[in-house]
């Protein structure tokens, strides 16, 4: 990249702001999935004219420019794939404005999730969307990816929760989408951009809904001897129409991993737990309780524990956030997929994803959000084998493939990002993909915007592949 | 019929087969839109023929409106050109229902009531009770964007809608979504399809989640003397815990417009007495649950009627709900029939100021000598009905003014208001998509992607798309 942009860059944000030196950029060329991708520079914006003036340097040196949250992100969307300016928006991180009345919000982008419904807690309100790593990740992420989590079983994924965004187009324009009161006329901008990986535009501002806290909640520990007992009570559940708020699974294979690390109580002996959370009125949770408990029964639940106060309450919570932190304790790179399939077929989906793990000589670990079928196998690698990443790469697109077959998607609330990109032909005709590169040239023409992401790079893809290593020459060491 | 649209009906012909090509003007008058009236209408069965339609017109540079059961076409700005009518009622098919997965994937043509009944042995429902219920198609109702008073508790079609197939202006025939509940694979095209009056593509196919059916609901009534205090009851309600299915206020002249003949004609069970005050504001709610929740929302909502200085309240239960609530859905139809001249326009604010705008809205109403009613629902959209006595050129300045002023007042409090239902002749002083808005520029480029050649519905849409 050019000096003279790095210096430009200097100018309009200040020395402090702009990292450059190769051993700076070190921590930026990864996030939470196993892609690398290094940039040339990073920058801290602090207002959004300081993100318009970034944009407008990257289209005067014709640099590509990412936007960029805490890098918790799962599918390599906030990482610079063809290099260039990543723009972190650790600093814009402000909530501008609180409307309890209104149940509102207006935040920056680079706001920790959980920060904001620690601040509404005081009025009994809430950010409906939680994903695992709300302690990190930003609201500007989660608008980018259309972020889910347990609670969005019953509350809806982040575009539900979206009223309006400001927005830096990638020409330097700032645009505002959607408003504050609902039904804003015309197409709804706010549910294109929410969710585009950031290939749309940056987000300098967003106004989200507040949701009231339940006036009751009831935690359930729902203990299993066989996966198929565990998958089966999860399929009756959603056919009698009980929506619990949540309804998690956990295998043997990661309680175990989890009890090591968190001691959350899950017994270490069992083949699978439900995690399943009932909230409401006091009359309708007493009694959603009973019915979910009363399902566990019938599908041969080895007991059902109902967490006795808020300490117990949380602890469960804290075995299941911390899940992926513990898995990785046990082996320095693993795979997460996030496939997803329609929840009748759960139990075969499982026993498949086993068969499929053994055929290939991995343990296939499972921790999902089971309610709405939303799969995260997570396969354990050393990335220091090439053989062992491709085998590892080769046997998640096995699974991936299936959840297809069942009728499913390859992502529900990772992303596609630089990981899956190769595998959207397998949803997406070339019409079909080609419609929604159209969708992302009218917004970002000259594509310096998060190039390589979503879509697939080389064409004719149509068949599942080991795809090549990470390109950039960065060692995954 | 000219030689020119002879040709066309039988190109047409070709593609859809000529049992399916309307070209009598005696029939095609049944689609006309703002007075304009097609020059042939076309009755296709799947998305390939559709696509098939789309090309010719493209290449013909003709026009396409598309239509389902054509009560809602006079939403929207009058076509600039309108050739084709295109019928998406042959695609009328249920394509895969689970209702062990509480996931649906329907044709864009087929009625809502027929999909009603079908998820009904299931003890399932989609939570759109729409205006036009008998008649509409779930393509129109999408396309239209309209809302229902169940999204209180169930939000709009956008939160429930899992994907789409569509067919572009160029003819392509896509989808974006897919058929499970939780998906962030591509861009979410389908859900700028929602409200877009089929601008931006013919939708054929679209993908639900579904929902259980209540075993039990109830209506909560109260009324109250001023704006203010009925609002005062919504902000308490939502403050609590509880969490209804529908909540909305009406205003003092709803009550004559319930009870009158075009209601009855529109929803023939009568009206319950004494449900809606002819003098005051009335506060409703619906409910749901087993017995003890049903109990607490009883207890609790009259608990805070009280506090808030209801006059009366009142529960209603089934078999009273089914035909106070069908006369709430259909609102629109029903004011629509009640002047031989209405004006409805839809007001979105944030909830806190419902009770400022509907006064001014009401003043503004009021100043212009027009009779009007309102109902608000409780997330903050208003549907605010201006019925004046007759059809004169001194009640459309004045129906203009008074919209005018509200749209202004609107503005005013941070909040945007369109005026989705007038005569067409009024069209030309009522600013139907209300003010402009800067997001506009934005849609247009949408616009070109995906019909760059304004084949569907031109001109009917916000900014002129």
């Amino acid at each position: 990249m050019d000096s003279q942009a790095i210096n430009d860059l200097k100018k309009l944000l200040g020395a402090d702001a702009v990292l450059h030196r190769p051993e700076e950029l070190l921590l930026y060329e990864y996030d939470g999935s196993v892609e690398i991708a290094r940039p040339n520079c990073v920058v801290f914006p602090r207002a959004t004219p300081d993100v318009v003036g970034i944009v407008q340097i990257a289209n005067r040196y014709d640099v590509p420019i990412v936007g960029r949250g805490a890098g918790t992100g799962l599918s390599g969307g906030a990482l610079a794939r063809e290099g260039g300016i990543l723009v972190v928006f650790s600093r814009m991180n402000q909530i501008l404005e609180i409307d309890i009345e209104n149940q509102r919000a207006t935040v920056q982008p680079g706001l920790v999730n959980l920060d904001l419904s620690v601040a509404v807690a005081h009025a009994g309100l809430h950010f409906a969307p939680d994903p695992s790593s709300q302690r990190a990740s930003t609201i500007g992420g989660n608008v980018s990816e259309n972020s889910g989590g347990p609670h969005t079983l019953a509350y809806g994924v982040t575009t539900n929760h979206v009223l309006s965004l400001e927005v830096v187009l990638p020409t330097g324009e700032l645009v505002r989408l959607g408003s504050p009161a609902l039904d804003s006329p015309g197409y709804d901008l706010d549910g294109l951009f929410v969710g585009s990986e950031g290939t749309l535009g940056l987000v300098t501002e967003i106004t989200v809904k507040l949701t009231r806290n339940p006036e009751a909640v009831k935690t359930l520990l729902a203990i299993f001897d066989t996966v198929d007992d565990a998958t089966e009570t999860v399929v009756e559940i959603t056919a009698r129409g009980i929506t619990p708020a949540a309804c998690e699974m956990l295998d043997g294979w990661t309680i175990r991993a989890v009890e090591a690390y968190v001691h959350a109580g899950f017994p270490v002996d069992c083949a699978a737990v439900l995690l399943l959370e009932v909230d409401g009125l006091r009359e309708a949770v007493e009694q959603h309780a009973d019915d979910v408990a009363d399902v566990c029964r019938l599908h041969h639940a080895r007991e059902v524990r109902v967490a006795r106060d808020e300490t117990e309450r949380a602890l469960l919570w804290k075995g299941r956030k911390n899940a992926f932190g513990a898995v990785g304790r046990l082996s320095p790179t693993y795979y997460v997929q996030d496939g997803v399939i329609p929840r009748t077929k759960l139990p075969d989906t499982l026993r498949r994803i086993n068969e499929i793990g053994k055929r290939n000589g991995f343990e296939i670990g499972n921790i999902f959000h089971a309610g709405d079928g939303n799969l995260h196998p997570i396969i354990l690698f050393d990335a220091r084998e090439d053989e062992q990443f491709r085998r590892a790469v080769a046997t998640a697109d096995e699974i991936i493939g299936f959840c297809i077959e069942m009728g499913g998607s390859i992502t529900g609330e990772h992303g596609v990002g630089m990981e899956k990109d190769r595998l959207m032909p397998l949803l997406f005709n070339e019409d079909e993909l080609n419609l929604m590169r159209r969708v992302r040239d009218a917004f970002n023409p000259a594509g310096l915007l998060n190039p390589g992401k979503i879509f697939p790079t080389t064409k004719g893809c149509g068949e599942i592949h080991v795809r090549p290593l990470p390109a950039m020459g960065a060692s995954r060491a | 019929m000219s030689t020119a649209s002879a040709t066309v009906g039988s190109r047409l012909a070709d593609i859809v087969g000529s049992q399916h090509v309307i070209t009598d003007p005696v029939h095609l008058t049944a689609f006309a839109i703002d007075g304009k009236t097609p020059s042939v209408a076309v009755r296709p069965q799947s998305s390939a023929e559709i696509a098939g339609v789309v090309k010719f017109a493209a290449k013909e540079q003709l026009a396409i409106v598309t239509t389902g059961a054509r009560t809602k076409l006079g939403i929207g700005q009058p076509p600039r050109q309108y050739d084709i009518a295109l019928d998406t009622t042959r695609l009328d098919r249920v394509v895969a229902y689970d209702p062990g997965d509480l996931t649906l994937s329907v044709e864009a043509g087929i009625p809502l009531h027929k999909l009603g009944g079908i998820l009904a042995e299931h003890h399932q429902f989609l939570p759109l009770g729409v205006p036009y219920q008998s008649q509409t198609t779930i393509g129109g109702t999408i396309a239209s964007g309209v809302d229902s008073p169940l999204r209180q508790l169930y939000g709009t079609a956008r939160d429930y809608l899992l994907g789409m197939e569509f067919v572009t202006g160029e003819g392509i025939v896509a989808k974006s979504g897919g058929r499970v509940v939780k998906n962030v694979t591509g861009y979410d095209i389908h859900k700028l399809m929602i409200g877009a009056l089929g601008t931006l593509g013919v939708i054929t196919r679209v993908n639900f989640k579904t929902f259980p059916t209540p075993a039990s609901s109830r209506a909560f009534i109260a009324t109250f003397q001023t704006v203010e205090r009925a609002c005062g009851m919504r902000n308490r309600v939502l403050r609590s815990p509880l969490a209804p299915m529908t909540l909305e206020l009406f205003s003092p002249g709803v009550a004559d417009l319930f009870s009158s003949e075009a209601a009855a004609r529109i929803e023939p069970n009568p009206m319950p007495e004494n449900v809606i005050s002819a003098t005051r504001w009335t506060f409703t709610a619906g409910f749901c649950g087993n017995e003890n929740t049903l109990k607490r929302y009883e207890a609790d909502l009259r608990e805070m009627a009280n506090e808030c200085g209801a006059v009366d309240a009142a529960v209603l239960v089934s078999p009273q709900i089914a035909p106070a609530f069908a006369r709430k859905r259909e609102f629109v139809p029903i004011a629509l029939s009640s002047s031989p001249a209405t004006t409805i326009l839809k007001i979105c604010v944030l909830p806190m100021k419902m009770s400022e705008i509907l006064k001014s809205a009401g003043q503004a109403a009021e100043t212009n000598h027009l009779r009007w009613v309102a109902m608000a629902r409780g997330v903050g959209v208003i549907y605010f009905a201006m019925l004046p006595t007759e059809r004169s050129d001194e009640t459309k300045r004045h129906s203009a003014q008074a919209a005018d002023q509200i749209l202004a007042a609107c503005a005013a409090l941070g909040g945007h208001a369109t005026v989705p239902w007038c005569l067409t002749e009024w069209k030309d002083v009522l600013k139907v998509w209300g003010l402009p808005r800067p997001d506009f520029a934005q849609m247009q480029k949408l616009k070109t992607v995906f019909d760059p050649h304004a084949v569907l519905s031109p001109g009917r849409f916000a900014g002129g798309i």
